[in-house]
């Protein structure tokens, strides 16, 4: 299958959504199948080969950060250039309501179209005055994935329709067979996100802090992630500050190795996530997991069976809860046992087939992707003098089945 | 007063305009409906054909396939009208044989089972896919089609009024375990 996979935000800065979009990318390709990848990026930035850069992205602030996005005539234009060149059977467009190039292929394309929704934020006034420009656009996306239950109901509550869920995707093994670093063993606990930003938690956790550091004064907090390292510690006395570590930014690898290495992973975060990616891949090494009950997270810990929940922005109850999971090596190992048994639905292999599924049911019976040639007045008209109502009559049904058969058929299923 | 006349020429242009490009939207959306409706139409053959296929091939005990056999067959010779009914009496059958994990492997263990159980269970996870996916189009088409520029100008043209497709999709647990994609 020739798919083409849109991505809203900067190939060349880290993100959940790029991540995803690589890692699908690179599992469909393992499959056989041939992807290319529209993603913003520096014109010198070494890309992988899959990827068409569409351009450099503009900074602007959009959804409580600072975004890179694309827009503008040029930008439509690659992308057009993109769809055009593709000849793509389905193409595939992450966070289509981000004022980016998801929503500008929208516009320029047709054919079977695939949308994936990451962000639940809540209904926003510059979504509601957008609106009557983003339904028309929204209006061809023949699949919409959500990727949590709860991303799935703030798309129904925000724009009508409905999606199927399905969850992000792990490379589960690459976490499960990493190797333990001693060096981060005995007692540690285990925070990985960006430092300055409030919304990933860690304030909560260094509130938590002291009260877990009076019982266990051994206890060790790595955290891995950047920021401003002092303004960090700053809310700590003093003599504790010792006892937090930074690794700064971490490889993959090292990440897998931290998570297989600590005792606990605790995921303060207090807002704005839809899905909680890095709790799959705490789950996946291994690693006992305390997270705030945030909608998202409890459904990724399965309502607290997988991993254990605690009141969001509450510092005393998780300090509660560390300090008991942290003296309960018993109660930590069925965590575990039952976090690495829940994972696997996660594993690419689930997803990316469900992914599949979802691409095969559009492409049944429907033309591949071109770019939108709007249909002329002329056109219309001459075809409503000929009896023909728009889309109507059961002959496009026939028409558009046609292709279906002389397509080869896909590799997997 | 050519100034006017230019105007009332801009005004009526412009309109014409929007409503030939609202006529292009509905039009896209129509072609839409088309095809998810064929997509589902394959998803629920597809569906009553494996499981026809497993009710004759005398892995499962008798009475599992003679209630499967008589869903799925009722299921692929429906008249429209009661395809609704029957597919769902068709989920209904499934989720009554396979709704235990033993009789999946029970499947799984006899020769070629292995195929049959894996195609089973991506068609009764499909079927849900392809209806959510036709019933978003039809609920995007009725959301429009009930707007007065569409109404007035009857831009729908003779276009059945879209109706979306209701049936019981629920897939056996013991078959589809996956979070969420069954709701």
């Amino acid at each position: 299958m020739r798919i083409g996979i849109v991505c809203p935000y900067s190939w060349d800065v880290p993100g959940g959504v790029q991540f995803h979009i690589r890692d699908l990318a690179e599992h469909l390709i393992r499959l056989g199948h041939e992807v290319s990848v529209l993603a913003p990026a520096d014109d010198e930035t070494p890309l992988p080969p899959y990827v068409v850069s569409a351009g450099r992205a503009v900074p602007v602030p959009y959804n409580g950060s600072v975004a890179r996005l694309n827009f503008g005539f040029l930008s439509a234009a690659r992308v057009r250039r993109w769809l055009h060149d593709g000849t793509f059977d389905v193409i595939h467009i992450h966070e289509p309501t981000s004022p980016s190039l998801g929503l500008l292929t929208c516009w320029a394309a047709q054919g079977p179209i695939v949308a994936t929704f990451h962000t639940s934020n809540p209904r926003s006034r510059a979504m509601i005055a957008a609106y009557p420009i983003l339904q028309p656009a929204l209006e061809k996306i023949s699949a919409r994935i959500a990727v949590s239950e709860y991303a799935r109901r703030t798309l129904v509550e925000h724009l009508g329709g409905d999606a199927v869920v399905i969850p992000n995707g792990v490379d589960v093994d690459f976490f499960a067979k990493a190797e333990i670093n001693p060096a981060w063993q005995g007692r540690t606990i285990g925070f990985i996100g960006r430092i300055d930003e409030p919304r990933k938690g860690l304030p909560v956790l260094m509130r938590a802090l002291p009260k877990i550091l009076a019982v266990y004064p051994e206890t060790r907090l790595l955290v891995a992630g950047r920021g401003d390292e002092k303004e960090a510690v700053e809310s700590l006395p003093k003599e504790m500050r010792a006892r937090v570590e930074f690794l700064g930014m971490v490889s993959d690898e090292d990440k897998a190795r931290l998570l297989r290495s600590i005792d606990l992973y605790v995921a303060p975060n207090t807002g704005g996530e839809s899905f909680g990616i890095i709790l799959v891949e705490a789950l996946s090494a291994g690693a006992a997991v305390l997270a705030s009950d945030l909608d998202a997270f409890a459904q990724v810990l399965d309502q607290g069976a997988a991993g254990e929940l605690f009141t969001n922005e509450d510092a005393d109850a998780l300090a509660g809860a560390a300090v008991r999971l942290l003296g309960d090596a018993e109660r930590r190992e069925a965590l575990r046992e039952r976090g690495s048994a829940h994972v696997r639905r996660f594993d690419w292999a689930t997803v990316g087939a469900d992914i599949l599924a979802v691409y095969e049911t559009v492409t049944d019976g429907a033309a591949s992707v071109a770019a939108d040639e709007r249909t002329g007045l002329r056109a219309r008209l001459r075809r409503r003098m000929d009896g023909d109502a728009p889309g109507g009559a059961g002959e496009a049904y026939f028409r558009s089945r046609a292709p279906r058969a002389v397509r080869p058929a896909p590799a997997t299923d | 007063m050519t100034e006017t006349l230019i105007w009332i020429v801009v005004a009526v242009v412009a309109c014409a305009l929007y409503l030939s490009w609202t006529a292009g939207r509905l039009d896209r959306l129509h072609t839409r409906i088309d095809a998810a409706r064929a997509a589902l139409d394959a998803q629920l053959l597809r569906r009553a054909s494996v499981t026809q296929e497993l009710a004759t091939s005398g892995v499962l005990d008798p009475a599992a396939s003679i209630v499967l056999y008589e869903a799925a067959h009722a299921a692929r010779q429906a008249e429209e009208e009661q395809r609704e009914v029957a597919e769902s009496e068709l989920s209904q059958a499934l989720r009554a044989v396979f709704g235990e994990a033993a009789q999946v492997e029970a499947v799984q263990a006899a020769p070629g089972g292995e195929e049959a159980a894996g195609e089973l269970a991506a068609a009764v996870r499909r079927v849900p896919m392809a209806r959510r996916f036709h019933n978003d189009a039809v609920r995007a088409a009725r959301a429009l089609r009930r707007h007065r520029k569409v109404r007035w100008f009857r831009l729908a043209g003779h276009a059945p009024f879209p109706l979306a497709f209701e049936m019981d999709d629920e897939p056996p647990v013991a078959l589809a375990d996956r979070p969420g994609s069954s709701t």
